[in-house]
């Protein structure tokens, strides 16, 4: 028998929601204690600042250019890489349950199998490989999907639709009529995305992610070795968490947070600091990608709306954090905790009023770039709890779950496992001490194309040509004495050396991951 | 807020060949992946999906001598909607194959471009008589059945 894996995603969650990272708006005792027992990491980047990239990243192992996934929308081919196949095939079972968003989820034509299993009423179906072999899709026996609507396809939402319609006209619509990021505001404040949600908790999907997880561990026999991906659609936006539980937190009390510059016109000297799209979203004449309501003018952002927007990303968090403690007592009840590993991350953040903005898009920043990692290893492991500085991407997940369960990463892997502690970062020589970001985004004729390495307290990212950017632009932050990126010293010359090291670095990375060939086609806004 | 798409695939087929597939509205759905059948009934098509949705269209050009077919879908979400297909000789045994979409809403665009896309690479498929692998991410699964340890379906 050897050990388990618990991995749990939430989506776009910022580091800082986490009472282990210093949060102290939501209180996560779950999260931090699985903290206090194992590593924490303080600078975990994604590859990629949106759902589908990100998440491929995670299954694949590999940077959006090589897995090919370089904007929402893109679906990842079925036969791609995935480190679940790779533990199926050794002998784990394996179960994805909660959102998965490898294909895209606007899919009249049925084309995406992922949209299609519910219906089926199969726990996964069989499709190609990548070494030319079949299996279980991806590599997961057991399929179960949840989103953040109770509409659509996914599992969640025809229980909730044929077994609580009553329920389903309380969750905020996520799209408008016109199909597009919904702009209306709700709550006590307008703010966009926010609504009061009558649902009752225990229909929430954050609840259901953890009774479907449950109910398959429960399934299992007490010696099978198993690898789940607990996927939570939250704390994504809409920010509808059931009404019965707002109050958790008053947002009346809310601290406006850091990142957040209350003084319109110190806000707008920031942004006209930074590429010109910044300013231009700000300012409601440019929409450059589907993440963001197109509708919705960030400048018209109030800092009521901000308190009251943390306010229910909190109350989400929370939910979170006591679900995965229930699913945490089942296993304890199935005796396995000694040799249980839980790796707790997201898949990006959320600007959530940092710069007087929401969501997310081209801004490669903490909001969106530092995520909340925590790895608990087994305890029948050994190992001593560590916090680690030094940075890591989403792309190290795959060959650590490889190493947990005793196996060689593959070489498609293009990450590094996570390091147990700072002396070990140094010390790998398959780390770099650099962990690279990419976005690129075609949206009805506007394209924004951004490469950023994270290295030695730095980000530093470049802009490619494209019809916002003529490539000559660039932010470089140094997050030490910057820790809010407010200061953007591409331009300045005492930091030139730091922009040159960084840029050569960022030049050697794109030679050494090539983007896929042919390009994988936009399928769907999202 | 309205959008336009544009996709297209060359075929080392004819023209002609193409055309004879292009330009047979009731064929649409032999070529057209996610549609399960279509009905024409004078300019009248309706097409049906696998999700079980319907299309409305009027066929507004079949034109054989350009070889062109245009067609509006109507109702339902669309504020306004055009479709144009152009099949281009590029030689006697190559083609190119244009399929443009333009709706309102937009996001109807890009859904439908994605959904041509697929469709241009199965008829580049079936002209050239190989199978080619999608590029686009979809595969035509086999149901598995539920073993006696998983739970089945929905709660």
């Amino acid at each position: 028998m050897g050990r388990k894996i618990l991995f749990v995603t939430t989506d776009q969650q910022r580091y800082d929601t986490l009472g282990c990272n210093g949060g102290q708006l939501s209180r996560t005792p779950v999260i931090d204690g699985l903290a206090a027992d194992g590593i924490r990491y303080e600078r975990a980047v994604p590859q990629s600042v949106v759902c589908m990239p990100s998440r491929s990243t995670i299954v694949t192992g590999q940077h959006p250019s090589s897995h090919g996934v370089w904007m929402n929308g893109v679906a990842l081919p079925v036969d791609a890489p995935s480190v679940a196949a790779v533990l199926q095939r050794a002998g784990y079972r394996t179960a994805l349950v909660g959102k998965p968003h490898f294909q895209p989820f606007l899919d009249p034509f049925g084309r995406f199998v992922e949209n299609g299993l519910a219906g089926d009423g199969a726990p996964t179906v069989t499709s190609p490989w990548f070494d030319g072999t079949s299996g279980p899709h991806r590599g997961f026996e057991h399929l179960e999907f949840a989103t953040h609507v109770p509409a659509g396809p996914l599992h969640w939402a025809r229980w909730m639709t044929s077994t609580h319609p009553e329920a389903v006209a309380g969750f905020y619509p996520v799209l408008d009529s016109e199909l597009e990021v919904n702009a209306e505001g709700g709550g006590a404040t307008g703010a966009p995305q926010v609504r009061d949600n009558p649902v009752p908790r225990e229909l929430y999907h954050t609840d259901w992610v953890a009774d479907r997880t449950i109910a398959w561990l429960d399934a299992l026999d007490a010696g099978d070795d198993w690898f789940c991906w607990m996927s939570f659609p939250d704390p994504h936006h809409p920010w509808d968490p059931p009404v019965g539980e707002m109050g958790r937190v008053d947002w009346r009390d809310v601290p406006l947070p850091a990142g957040y510059v209350e003084r319109r016109a110190e806000r707008e000297r920031i942004l006209d600091a930074k590429p010109r799209h910044w300013r231009l979203w700000y300012d409601g004449a440019l929409v450059s990608n589907y993440e963001a309501p197109t509708r919705w003018v960030p400048a018209t952002l109030t800092a009521d709306q901000v308190r009251e927007v943390n306010a229910r990303n909190a109350v989400e968090v929370e939910l979170i954090d006591e679900a995965l403690g229930r699913v945490l007592a089942a296993v304890a009840a199935r005796g396995w905790s000694d040799d249980l590993d839980v790796i707790f991350t997201t898949d990006h953040g959320e600007l959530q009023g940092d710069f007087g903005l929401l969501f997310k898009g081209p801004y490669h920043v903490d909001g969106l770039m530092r995520l909340p990692l925590v790895w608990r290893p087994a305890p029948s492991a050994g190992g001593a709890p560590a916090v680690v500085t030094r940075p890591v991407g989403l792309v190290d997940l795959a060959p650590t779950f490889c190493g947990i369960a005793g196996l060689p990463a593959e070489p498609w892997m293009e990450g590094a496992a996570l390091p147990p502690d700072d002396a070990a970062a140094d010390a790998d020589p398959g780390r770099s001490g650099s962990v690279f970001t990419e976005w690129d985004s075609e949206l009805l004729g506007v394209d924004v194309h951004l490469r950023s390495v994270t290295r030695d307290g730095w980000v530093c990212t470049a802009y490619r040509r494209g019809t916002v950017h003529d490539g000559s632009e660039g932010e470089l932050y140094d997050l030490t004495d910057d820790p809010l990126q407010r200061v953007n010293r591409w331009g300045d010359p005492a930091a030139a050396g730091v922009r040159a090291d960084l840029m050569d670095e960022l030049a050697a990375h794109a030679r050494s991951h090539p983007p896929r060939s042919p390009r994988l086609p936009v399928e769907a806004p999202v | 807020m309205r959008g336009s798409v544009r996709r297209e695939v060359v075929i080392a087929a004819g023209a002609d060949d193409a055309w004879r597939l292009v330009g047979r509205p009731e064929l649409l759905h032999t070529w057209f992946p996610g549609v399960v059948d279509c009905r024409v009934e004078g300019d009248r098509r309706t097409v049906t999906l696998a999700t079980g949705l319907t299309f409305d269209e009027t066929i507004l050009t079949n034109d054989p001598l350009q070889r062109r077919f245009q067609y509006r879908i109507s109702g339902g979400l669309f504020a306004e909607h055009l479709a144009s297909l152009d099949v281009v000789a590029l030689g006697e045994h190559r083609c190119l194959v244009t399929y443009a979409t333009d709706a309102d809403p937009a996001t109807l665009a890009i859904v439908l471009g994605g959904a041509m896309g697929g469709a241009l690479d199965e008829l580049r498929r079936q002209l050239e008589g190989a199978a080619a692998p999608a590029a686009s991410g979809a595969a035509a699964p086999t149901p598995r059945a539920a073993t006696p340890a998983a739970p089945g379906g929905d709660r």
